[in-house]
């Protein structure tokens, strides 16, 4: 062998394996999130942290139960006002359409998926909150709700067209119209890719804190119905771990473990049990 | 009313209001309408979205103009506001980010795309996503607890130490900083970058590698002269998306940067985005004057995350339809 060859031979070696290093580097920081998230929110996490309210500070032990709730009832409004609109609209670009509208509303569709969090945030406080001069659930979930419109639509849109054209002819040979073929016909077979895409935005709203630090904002007790402000887990967890108090602290931990676990969950869940043989497009 | 030009489109002869209920009654036209309703309010939402920075930021645009962009004073008793610390942190973050996760991130790709087996690749790829879904504000906590410690006692005494006649790494180490931004969202776009890169890689027809390791090259050969520059669009794509995820990045950024509007050399200097301010002040904004100056952050924000997305999608675009080309 040739020095050369031996050269050559030594740098593919070399950068090879240090291709496989930044591989387990990327996969090692999620191991070491969990790990460490597990390992401190694991020590803090107790039954009062579902059930109780946060108590005053200065005083030890208390809970986000609050917050739990918050974040659950912001995360349902967000879904009535989203998924409707993304998957209507999806229907619509995926079975109807003609050639500009179509175009304009992918265009906008993306740009808005681009939009970061917290100009979204921006956004519905400009619309929602400035109108009824004060912070709501409602202003919150308004500001999830555009944040998961743009995955729904697309998705709904993907997962539509890859329904075989047969299935569609078969039913249209039998009679049906074409909404009834749609409605009994087409959306059924693409609802498993639909459903997984609609839970895939769902965990990723769920986490985030931007958009509501000015909308739903946050609060120290119940926030009953949907016209004031709310408490809810992310914003918790910035509030809890920027703040000078220990107890704060591994309550902010308990809040993370809890958060992850659910986002992650969804995820994992969504990605393998829902989405058997159906690839997840990505947005 | 509305129902006609499409009544029109789909060529009904029939024409009038009673026709049109017939039409109607079958359910295909109103189902075509009904969606188009939803279709065309993404449209009208995305239009009012822009017209709220725009008119919501009217005071500070008129009062400042374009020196807007280029005045360093920030002070909200005073009524003087200024974007450039905020533009300089985002961009000297973002910068730090891009520095480290492109060389990892394309590392990581090509060992996915090119030497990793199938079943290997796809459950890494996996991991992978899972952790693009880990929420900012959970990066975030991680980084206050574990990151800001390890800089302020290790790394950046060691940095400047060793590299203290840089201008860049000059100054006491507070662990709160530009550097710690930057290396937080290293790690969040890190998988934006890992997950696009290796879809570009795989697009990439099998053929030009084999015909490169015909003639004699190593994998590393073809891997680096062959199918990374057939991807090299596709690639530069996905820097170009993690750069908008990076600018627009606000809750991991804020808790980490140091919250000092203030302009520095030095990487260890306490800093400040323009996601972080917005966040920070929007709710406590008092007077209408601070609150559009405010809004008008958010719409450079828009703008800047506008532009690169446009250009990221255009360049994944040429890529993918090159790469199908070639079948």
């Amino acid at each position: 062998m040739t020095y050369r060859l031996i050269w050559r031979k030594a740098v593919n070696a070399a950068m090879l394996g240090l291709s496989g290093l930044c591989a387990l580097a990327a996969v090692s920081v999620l191991l070491f999130i969990l790990g460490y998230l597990a390992w401190h929110g694991g020590r803090a996490l107790n039954w009062d942290f579902f059930t109780k309210l946060p108590k005053p500070v200065g005083e030890a032990g208390g809970g986000m139960a609050n917050a739990i709730v918050g974040s659950a009832k912001l995360l349902l409004l967000a879904s009535l006002i989203g998924v409707p609109i993304g998957f209507f609209g999806g229907v619509y670009l995926a079975e109807f359409g003609g050639r500009t509208f179509p175009f304009l509303v992918r265009y906008t569709t993306d740009l808005l998926n681009g939009v970061p969090s917290i100009v979204i945030g921006i956004f519905a406080y400009g619309i929602v909150v400035l109108r009824m001069r004060h912070f709501s659930t409602f202003a919150g979930a308004v500001a999830l709700g555009l944040m998961m419109v743009p995955a729904t639509l697309r998705s709904t849109e993907d997962f539509l067209r890859l329904v075989p054209r047969p299935l569609r002819e078969g039913a249209m040979a039998l009679g049906a119209s074409k909404w009834k073929t749609i409605a009994t016909v087409v959306i059924p077979a693409a609802y498993r890719g639909v459903l997984t895409a609609v839970l895939l935005a769902l965990a990723r709203v769920a986490g985030e804190t931007a958009p509501l630090l000015f909308t739903a904002f946050s609060n120290r007790f119940w926030s009953p119905g949907w016209n004031q402000p709310t408490a809810s887990l992310p914003v918790m967890i910035y509030t809890y771990a920027i703040a000078p108090y220990e107890d704060w602290h591994r309550q902010a931990w308990a809040a993370g473990l809890v958060l992850l676990g659910l986002v992650l969950a969804t995820n994992v869940i969504a990605r393998t049990v829902l989405s058997r043989r159906v690839s997840v497009p990505r947005t | 009313m509305a129902t006609a030009p499409i009544a029109v489109r789909h060529g009904h002869p029939s024409r009038g209001p009673r026709a049109l209920l017939q039409r109607l009654r079958s359910g295909d036209e109103a189902a075509h309408l009904i969606t188009a309703l939803f279709a065309g309010s993404v449209i009208l939402i995305t239009s009012l979205l822009v017209y709220e920075l725009w008119a919501n930021s009217v005071l500070s645009r008129h009062r400042f103009g374009w020196s807007f962009l280029f005045s360093r004073v920030w002070d909200p008793v005073f009524e003087q506001f200024g974007a450039l610390p905020f533009i300089y942190g985002t961009l000297v973050t973002s910068a730090v980010a891009l520095l480290i996760a492109v060389p990892v991130g394309l590392g990581a790709a090509i060992f996915l795309a090119e030497l990793a087996p199938p079943r290997l690749s796809d459950g890494l790829a996996f991991v992978i996503d899972l952790l693009a879904a880990v929420p900012s504000v959970i990066y975030g906590l991680m980084a206050i607890f574990t990151l800001v410690p390890l800089l302020r006692e290790r790394v950046e005494p060691g940095l400047g130490a060793l590299f203290g006649f840089l201008p860049l790494f000059q100054g006491p180490a507070y662990g709160v900083g530009f550097l710690a931004g930057g290396l937080v969202l290293a790690v969040m776009v890190l998988p934006f970058i890992i997950s696009v890169s290796r879809e570009m890689l795989l697009a990439v027809p099998g053929d030009q590698r084999e015909a490169a390791l015909a003639l004699g090259a190593t994998r590393w050969e073809a891997t680096w002269k062959v199918a990374v520059p057939f991807a090299r669009a596709g690639i530069l794509g996905s820097i170009f998306l993690a750069l908008a995820r990076a600018l627009g990045e606000t809750m991991a950024v804020t808790m980490v940067i140091g919250n000092n509007p203030q302009i520095s050399a030095s990487l260890f200097a306490p800093g400040y985005s323009i996601a972080a301010v917005i966040a920070n002040e929007f709710s406590e904004a008092t007077g209408d004057l601070y609150l559009h100056a405010l809004i008008e952050l958010g719409l450079v924000l828009f703008f800047l995350t506008f532009i690169l997305n446009g250009l990221a999608r255009l360049l994944i675009l040429l890529t993918t339809q090159r790469g199908t080309a070639h079948e």
